[in-house]
């Protein structure tokens, strides 16, 4: 059997997708769109299995963003074999009239429909008292009240479900359709369709529904032109329409008692606090601090551990496995892509469990509404806070997050800036840089230099995507207007299990889209560092045996390794690059560490560990011996604070995470934007790094 | 004629309505606004307060029909409603 879920947002649908299926749900995208749609099961008392498909939170079948898009295109398009056998729509007992709206057009459509009355204790707290029964009445359908986060009301909905029987189907009669009927039997013609109201429907859509061909888009605006059919016009008389009978409606099955300390009442009273004239920012911004600071202290000890079972795997392959090719590739190509993949695991999923709880406790849209001013400034939205945040994880996710931003410009700026927003990987790079040349000691006593340093690169990371979002406030023209109207919800306690499911989700998604690329090109990194041209790498391995007949094997190795990495295809390429960068201070070694960053920037690491012929990649070793390192031509150590900056500089507005580019390439359904961000941040990495080096060089 | 212009002088923007103060909404201005703000409750001949205004001045946080919402002064501005003494 299969069920569509729908409802308005804040309605508690996740909270009932989640109590159903529990983590037995899996995310896909919908059908030739960005938008997620998340697939749960669950049985019946029958035993019955049941398909639920949760669609995004809308408030009517008019669509306004993207994903409120995919809500009808689901329902409208009668050849799917998705079709479901049964819709639940979902309301917020405590505000009926309103979610009742799109119950109405549903019904009109012609499915069996379920109506689930969720968050029953918050609309006793608020003072309403619902019959039930009588609304069953009035409404024709079964009537469900639920507590989606305690579970109360579940079993009966299940039996509901269970029992449900699709009655005969009466044709919706709209005061709307007076006068139009020719024109609407007209279109039941053309798409054969036997529902007036989807008719209707397919009339008002046919621009934006992807199973209509031009021939039918051109054939449905010539009879809209025929009929004069006033589309907007039309919309608002059916939705006021409706409005007004379910007024009536509502007001017989329900009594509303005043109730003093309601929880609209408390939630303005937090508010006051919250969303202060004055304080509001400063408050935001304080819990922004102690989240990350919270994540980064609290991911240390899982990220450490990943980091040592990989290594441990690594040696256990190299061990197990006779000495060749393949025991390499598994080793250092396919389990270290899997281990840089899982290493930022700790820190994705602290993140987004203090989105979740921010988004669960109703405090994000309030974050987003005191943000929303400054945002349009620099041609972004309110909305565009939880991405950029999040980019501070991962770029990826924070991406996928672009999807309730509904005007075009200003969700497709949010994609193209999100990637400065320093994020994860970048971490390594700056901490090995800031210990090799920041001095110790501390400004005015108590902030370390160190620190400080860490806090500027963050900083530099906002900076530059705000400079780049006026930029491309200006350059970019698009004609939609920009709206901000969002529901405020009440505060609530967030439910642990959500916030569990989301993490849970998030990872996975990361894990899989971003692992993808960083495998495939954490091979093909090794295969260029393994293989060189002719015996180039044999040669090189012979030249420094017979230099060092003295050293045993243990001794030798990192050595060997290191020559042959210098004579390898990333060898190459990196003296290749080395006249390239010198202007930044780099040398050909840092140039192979370039490369393999393509593959994760935090790849960084182990690779300088390689080129310096280390035999561990832990930090403090690959520290010491690039504090080791020395200048050929001034006898100095190399690594100076100008080409540390230079370096750091680079790396916080290079653009060489491929998995950035594939997902930017996703959500934009283009070459243009991603190929464009690659072009455009490398320049500016490349630009910066070098007036870094060259004044810090020259003048200082 | 003088409760033609009464009508006149008790309508004004939503935006300019005082924190505190109620008001019924009358007319929409905007077709777009109408359309986006109806569906979410905002109904002809429903009392509205303004409960919050941003730090910046912008946007707004309204209380409607039970539900808060909030949006920004631009489109408030083209929601006419007409104060309650």
């Amino acid at each position: 059997m299969k069920i569509a879920l729908i409802g308005n947002p804040n309605s508690g649908k996740s909270s009932l997708f989640n109590q159903l299926t529990g983590l037995n749900q899996k995310v896909a995208n919908f059908a030739g769109v960005t938008v997620e749609k998340k697939t749960g099961y669950f049985t019946l008392p029958s035993q019955e299995k049941v398909e639920l498909t949760d669609l995004p939170g809308t408030y009517s079948l008019y669509p306004k963003s993207l994903d409120e898009q995919v809500v009808i295109d689901f329902l409208l398009s009668q050849q799917s074999k998705e079709a479901p056998d049964l819709i639940l729509v979902v309301a917020d007992a405590a505000n009926l009239q309103r979610n009742l709206l799109l119950f109405d057009e549903i019904k009109d459509l012609g499915f069996g429909v379920i109506l689930v009355l969720n968050m029953i204790d918050l609309a006793e707290q608020s003072g309403w008292e619902i019959d039930t029964e009588q609304l069953q009445k009035s409404l024709g359908v079964p009537v469900i009240a639920t507590n989606a986060r305690n579970g109360k009301g579940i079993s009966s909905l299940k039996e509901a479900i269970q029992n449900f029987q699709k009655k005969e189907l009466k044709q919706p009669k709209l005061k709307i359709f007076a006068g139009l009927e020719d024109l609407i039997q007209e279109v039941k013609n053309y798409t054969h369709t036997k529902n007036d109201y989807i008719a209707w429907l397919y009339l008002q859509h046919y621009e934006r529904l992807h199973f209509f061909s031009e021939k039918d888009k051109d054939y449905l605006q010539k009879l809209q032109i025929q009929y004069r059919f006033k589309s907007l016009s039309m919309q608002t008389q059916e939705t006021l329409e409706r409005y007004s009978s379910l007024g009536n409606i509502v007001a017989e099955s329900t009594l509303k008692h005043e109730k003093p300390r309601n929880p609209i009442w408390i939630s303005q009273k937090i508010d006051k606090i919250l969303m202060h004239k004055f304080w509001g920012f400063g408050i935001f911004i304080l819990i922004l601090l102690l989240m990350f600071d919270a994540i980064f202290q609290w991911a240390e000890l899982p990220t450490t551990f990943i980091e040592e079972q990989t290594s441990a795997l690594q040696e256990f392959t190299k061990n197990k496995l006779p000495n060749g090719w393949f025991a390499e590739l598994l080793s250092d190509g396919i389990i270290a892509g899997i281990g840089s993949v899982l290493v930022f695991v700790p820190q994705i999923a602290l993140l987004f469990g203090f989105i979740a709880i921010l988004e669960e406790s109703g405090y994000m849209i309030r974050a987003m509404i005191m943000m929303d001013k400054l945002m349009r400034r620099f041609g972004l939205n309110g909305k565009s806070v939880v991405p950029l945040i999040s980019g501070v994880a991962c770029a990826i996710p924070a991406i996928m997050a672009t999807r309730n931003i509904d005007n075009r410009k200003e969700r497709l700026i949010t994609i193209l800036v999100t990637p400065f927003i320093s994020c994860s990987a970048r971490l390594p790079i700056y901490t090995v840089m800031i210990a090799l040349v920041i001095p110790q000691g501390s400004f005015l006593g108590f902030l370390s230099w160190q620190a400080l340093a860490l806090l500027s690169m963050y900083l530099l990371g906002i900076l530059m995507a705000l400079f780049a979002s006026i930029i491309l406030k200006k350059i970019l023209h698009f004609q939609d207007n920009s709206y901000f109207v969002v529901e405020i919800p009440t505060y609530k306690i967030p439910r642990w299990k959500n916030v569990g499911i989301t993490i849970w989700e998030k990872v996975k998604t990361f894990s899989i889209e971003a692992g993808k690329v960083i495998v495939v090109i954490s091979i093909i990194l090794w295969a260029l560092a393994s293989f060189g041209w002719g015996d180039s790498l044999e040669q090189a391995e012979n030249k420094i045996r017979k230099n060092n007949p003295t050293l045993n094997e243990e001794q030798i190795t990192p050595f060997v390794s290191a020559a042959r990495l210098e004579a390898s295809y990333a060898g190459m390429l990196g003296k290749f690059l080395e006249p390239a960068i010198e202007p930044l201070g780099f040398d050909w070694k840092i140039g192979i560490a370039l490369v393999s960053s393509f593959a994760a920037r935090e790849v960084f690491v182990s690779t300088m560990s390689v080129i310096y012929g280390l035999g561990t990649d832990d930090e403090q070793s690959v520290r010491k011996r690039m504090s080791q390192e020395l200048n050929s031509s001034t006898q100095k150590p190399f690594y100076n604070l100008a080409v540390g900056l230079s370096l750091m500089v680079f790396y916080a507005f290079a653009m060489q995470c491929m998995s950035t580019f594939a997902i930017v390439y996703k959500e934009t359904k283009s070459w243009k934007y991603p190929l464009l961000q690659l072009i455009a941040m490398n320049l500016l990495a490349y630009l910066f790094s070098l007036a870094t080096y060259q004044i810090l060089v020259n003048f200082v | 004629m003088r409760s033609i212009l009464k009508n006149c002088q008790d309508m004004i923007g939503l935006h300019q309505l005082e924190i505190g103060k109620k008001a019924l909404i009358k007319k929409f201005l905007r077709e777009d606004i109408l359309l986006k703000t109806l569906e979410m409750g905002m109904l002809p001949n429903t009392e509205i307060e303004i409960t919050c205004i941003a730090p910046l001045g912008d946007p707004i946080c309204v209380k409607v029909n039970g539900t808060m919402l909030s949006l920004r002064k631009a489109e408030a501005s083209s929601i006419q409603v007409e104060v309650l003494v």
